[in-house]
Formats: structure tokens, sequence, C-alpha cells
């Protein structure tokens, strides 16, 4: 199910917890599985789940409460647009409406070649750096004005 | 750019750049120091914690609960594990100084949850770090390795047999989970849902053993605490307000950013600091603590001084430090409403009263926004907080009303023109300017 890689990653989350609670090492698995998949399909969460020896409920618990999981596959850049109050002020909501035009699709879609996928997102914790936006969950992007964002765009190869 | 400004700083002094949060770097500034003063020259767990609680260092998440107080409260000689645990998971909106800490001053971080630890008899930590800056995590995880290396954490500190392993751990895009016994939860690997407090974590925190819960700013001051002393770190502030404070400025400033000020320090100043207004527009409103601050009038935040009492006394609440400066181009309509939406949108659903209220909440600020507003929508808005405040679980449920409560205060006129005009108060050009979004 997971690459040698991968595996290395969760035996390294796992380690960092008392032998007896392995399941803490659950968001990371979950967050490792998805970056090798791209997104968490249910065959993942249950291999996760049986990894750590946890019932596989309880994994989908997790993947269900936190919001950047994807339980769905999502384009090969998903771009997450923080519009929440201190970035709108400085031009959340404008960056998201220029990347909407430029994309031509709106917030949960993806275009048709698959490349791009548009999610509207809560506080990043970089409100000093509006408008923000996140790449494929990693990547903090700051300033996203149009001559960064059509820069951005063209760096997603 | 880490800071952009200090009056008297300690956690960032000096720090402007990308350069210097190594160890090595650390280490030049005067890093570790007290670690190894504390473990070398056997000061007692007493001596740390007294040195701590007359300091007056209040917690910097939010709470601004006595850090000393708290660590008292840690029952010190229990045998078996115990936990202490950093917050790092920083999504109050406006807030974003942990961040600026963790990528510029990572082992003040750490140094400081190594005599947290040694001083309430700990041997297990992690820090929780926010999801969405998974750079900076990746950069603490560095760091610890860098501080393991040294031996300034793990087995047997710098020979004194005092032991203490630290970890990362990550959230994965939950508000919640900066509540302090959500984030345990999270830890543990669930949902992360509050749970219900007494017992408060000192009695039964992480997998149920004693656990201490602070802030990272908390964390990072430890060392200079110590390095100065309680009384000189107080007296950098004022009474019931010790030692300098980060503050996380956005918004319609010239320069948003962290700012890291005396407490006590008037809001006039920081505001200076910032270069001002952005375009030399007028002040309307100020959030001063974090999204779930009530918002504050301009004209009485420029009368106030920046500390857990001054803000309180204008009717807000420090909070975690975060100021949204809003000008006369925002419509606090439409502000309310994409705060609203948040909560919402966060609420961990767990109680009913925060669960449904926020829905509702959202759902009639939306419409009065949308020109679909009705004659008794205010009073419908207060009815809702109203029987959501006090009934929750954890602090989200008050923290999703008092915006909600705070706008209608100050700002009634805006909404019951909205409600009556069906159109916004301010119009939406001019909204799109004070954005600063340049134009394509």
């Amino acid at each position: 199910m997971f690459s040698a890689e991968t595996l290395q990653k969760f035996a390294r989350e796992v380690a960092k917890y008392p032998a007896i609670h392995k399941q803490s090492a659950v968001m990371a698995c979950l967050a490792h599985a998805q970056e090798e998949n791209g997104w968490l399909s249910p065959e993942s969460i249950e291999a996760v789940a049986q990894y750590l020896s946890m019932p596989v409920m309880a994994a989908f618990e997790v993947a269900t409460f936190y919001n950047m999981y994807d339980l769905k596959p999502v384009g090969k850049f998903k771009i997450t647009v923080c519009t929440n109050l201190p970035c709108a002020l400085s031009g959340g909501y404008h960056a998201g409406d220029y990347l909407q035009k430029k994309l031509g699709i709106g917030y949960g879609e993806t275009t048709a070649d698959g490349k791009f996928t548009l999610k509207e997102g809560e506080c990043m914790g970089a409100c000093g750096d509006a408008p923000v936006m996140i790449v494929n969950n990693r990547s903090m992007c700051s300033h996203m004005h149009p001559e960064q964002i059509d820069k951005l765009l063209e760096d997603c190869q | 750019m880490a800071m952009l400004g200090s009056i008297n700083g300690l956690l960032m002094e000096g720090l402007d750049g990308d350069n210097g949060w190594s160890l090595q770097h650390y280490v030049a500034r005067g890093g570790y120091v007290q670690l190894r003063r504390i473990l070398e020259n056997k000061v007692t767990q007493e001596e740390v914690i007294g040195e701590v609680k007359k300091s007056v260092l209040r917690g910097r998440g939010g709470a601004g609960f006595p850090t000393g107080l708290k660590w008292s409260f840690m029952p010190r000689s229990f045998p078996g594990d115990k936990y202490v645990v950093c917050n790092t998971d920083e999504g109050e909106p406006g807030t974003f100084k942990d961040r600026d800490i963790m990528r510029y001053n990572p082992h003040a971080v750490i140094e400081g949850m190594a005599i947290a630890a040694f001083a309430m008899g700990a041997n297990r930590g992690y820090n929780y770090v926010h999801g969405e800056i998974w750079e900076i995590y990746q950069r603490f995880e560095a760091a610890l390795d860098e501080a393991r290396a040294a031996g300034f954490i793990g087995q047997n500190i710098l020979g004194s047999g005092f032991n203490f392993e630290l970890f990362a751990h990550h959230g994965y895009g939950a508000y919640i989970c900066g509540e302090e016994t959500s984030l345990l939860e999270s830890i543990e690997g669930k949902k992360g849902q509050p749970r219900f407090k007494p017992p408060f974590p000192a009695s039964f925190g992480l997998y149920g053993k004693p656990t201490t819960i602070n802030n990272t700013e908390t964390f990072a001051s430890i060392p200079f605490i110590l390095k100065i002393g309680g009384e000189e770190f107080l007296n950098l502030g004022k009474a019931n307000n010790g030692g300098t404070k980060l503050f996380s400025v956005s918004g319609h400033v010239n320069r948003p950013g962290n700012y890291e000020i005396p407490l006590g320090t008037p809001f006039a100043t920081l505001l200076e600091m910032c270069g001002g207004m952005r375009g030399g527009r007028k002040i309307k409103a100020v959030i001063p603590g974090g999204s779930s601050a009530p918002v504050v009038p301009g004209d009485v935040m420029m009368d106030t001084t920046m500390d857990y009492d001054g803000i309180s006394k204008a009717g807000s609440m420090l909070g975690s430090g975060a100021v949204i400066v809003m000008d006369e181009t925002v419509c606090m309509v439409k502000a309310l409403e994409r705060l609203s939406f948040f909560y919402y949108e966060e609420s961990c659903g767990q109680c009913t009263p925060c669960r449904e209220g926020t829905a509702w909440m959202y759902k009639v600020v939306h419409r009065i926004e949308n020109g679909q507003g009705k004659p008794g929508d205010l009073d419908l808005l207060n009815g809702v907080l109203g029987n959501i405040m006090g009934r929750t679980i954890c602090a989200l449920g008050d923290a999703a009303a008092l915006p909600v409560q705070s706008f209608l205060k100050h700002f009634g006129k805006e909404f019951e023109y909205h409600i009556e005009h069906k159109s916004c108060l301010v119009p939406k050009d001019v909204q799109w300017a004070g954005s600063g979004f340049h134009k394509v």
C-alpha cells in the first residue's frame, strides 16, 4: 500500500510516542499517506489504522475531523486561499476571486486537466503577510497579489 | 522579516531575518546558559517556579493565567510519567507571533520547555504545531535534532541525571485544537473535542497523566526571565502585567507584522511603530486580542494601553495579542459575516448551543449582509448568542458569541442600515480600495 520511504516516515512518527500509545501517530501517518497518494482513499485510511493497530473507525474519525485531509482526489496542486478577516482586510477575497477567474473554477473545484484544485481556507497564522495561500498543505505563499499569483501558477509544473 | 520593531525586546531582539535560528547562533546569544546554570548549580524546582511567579508572566496564548501559579499546580512528586506540552496551534485569526518565534528562535522554546519540565518534574514533552505552518514544523524538528545532539534534551541532560524527551506533533487543520484539552485529545490520536474540566490537565492530562500546557511565547519567555530575574522582567511591564509581549498587528496599517513591546505601552505608540494607518485613513475599529476578543471602536483604542488590565478596561481582552486594525473602508457587517462563518466552520460539534448557534449566527449575519435582513434580526442574534454564552464545554462558544455581541453593540447602526436599505453603508469600491489589493 505504501512505499518504503513512507513506511519509514510512519516509523519515525510512531517512535515519538510511548509504545502503548501508537495511535498518537495517526495524524502524521495520515498526512504522509495523503502526500504519497495525493489524497486519502478509504483503503489508505484503513491501512494506516492497521499499521497503528487501532480501530478503522477511529482513523476515519480523525480523517474526517481535520480539514487538511482530502477525502476525494484533488488536482496536482491544491491551492488553499485564506479569506479570514485579517487576510480579507488586505485583499484575501480579491486574491481568491483573481485565482477563480484565472483558473476558471470555483472553490472546491478542480480544473478539467486535473492540475489545480482551489479551496477556501481558514486562518493560517500568517496574517501579517496577507494575502496568503498554501500549496498542497505544505508551502506557504505570502503577499499574493496578481503578479505573485501569476508567478505561482507558472511555477506549478 | 521577523521583527519589525521592539521596545526593550527580549524574545526577538536582534532577530530580523532568516539567519540565526540554529543552535550555534542561539548559544552565541547566551542560549542554554539558564538550563545549564539550573542543572549544574542544583537550583531547586521551587526556586525556578518562584522566579517565574515573581515575574508575573501571564499565559501568552489567550487566557492570561499566571504561569508560575499554573506550574505550582503540578504534582511534582507524583511518581510516573508527567508531561509538558507546548501549544503552537496558532489558529486564532490575527495571530502569527508563535510562527515567528518558532521560525527565528526555536531553541528559546526548547530551552523554556526543558526548564519547565525540570521545574515540574516532567520527563516528556510535545510541541503541537499548527498544521498550516509545515515549514516551521520542519524547522522545529531540525532544532530538536540539534538540541538532542548537543545534550540539551534527552537522557541525563548535561550529566545531571535529569531526563527530558521532547517531540513535535503537527495538527492538520482544526482551530479547536488550540483549546488545551482538545489539543491533548488530538495528540492522543483522536478527534480534537474538548474535555470537561475538572479534572484539569495538571491532574488528568495527556494519556491521563499530570500535564501542563503553555503557549509557545510563554515557554520562550522562560530563559529570558531566568536570565534577567523575575523582578526585572516584571518591571519591564507594569504591575500585574509583567514583561514584554509580542503583538501581531494585521489589517489596515502600513507595516503589518510582529512587534515586541513592554506591556502597558500605549496603543498609539504601537500604531506608530506600524507606520500608522494605511493611506493615512481614519481608524474605525480594532480587535485587540484575536478574533474572539470583542471589537473596540478606534477612538477608544487610541486611549488604551496594551496590557491585560488596560484592554479589559476598554471592554475587550488582550487574548493572544493579535491586533486587527480596521479603517473607515471596512463594512462591519461584512467583517462580522466572515468571522461568524469561521466559528460556524470550526465548531467541533460537541455542544448543541455552539454547533447550532454558530450556524444560526452566520446564517443571520449572512442574510443581513446580502440585503435579506429582517427587522427582528438583531434581537434574534442577541437571543442566539445569549443562549451560547456560558453553556458550552469550552470557551469556543463564548469566543464565537463575543464578536457578534460587540459588533452589534458598537456598530449596530450599520447593521440597521443594511436591514433597512438592503445595501451597505460603505460603497463596494471604497471597500476594495481599502484592501490595498493590486489592481490588474
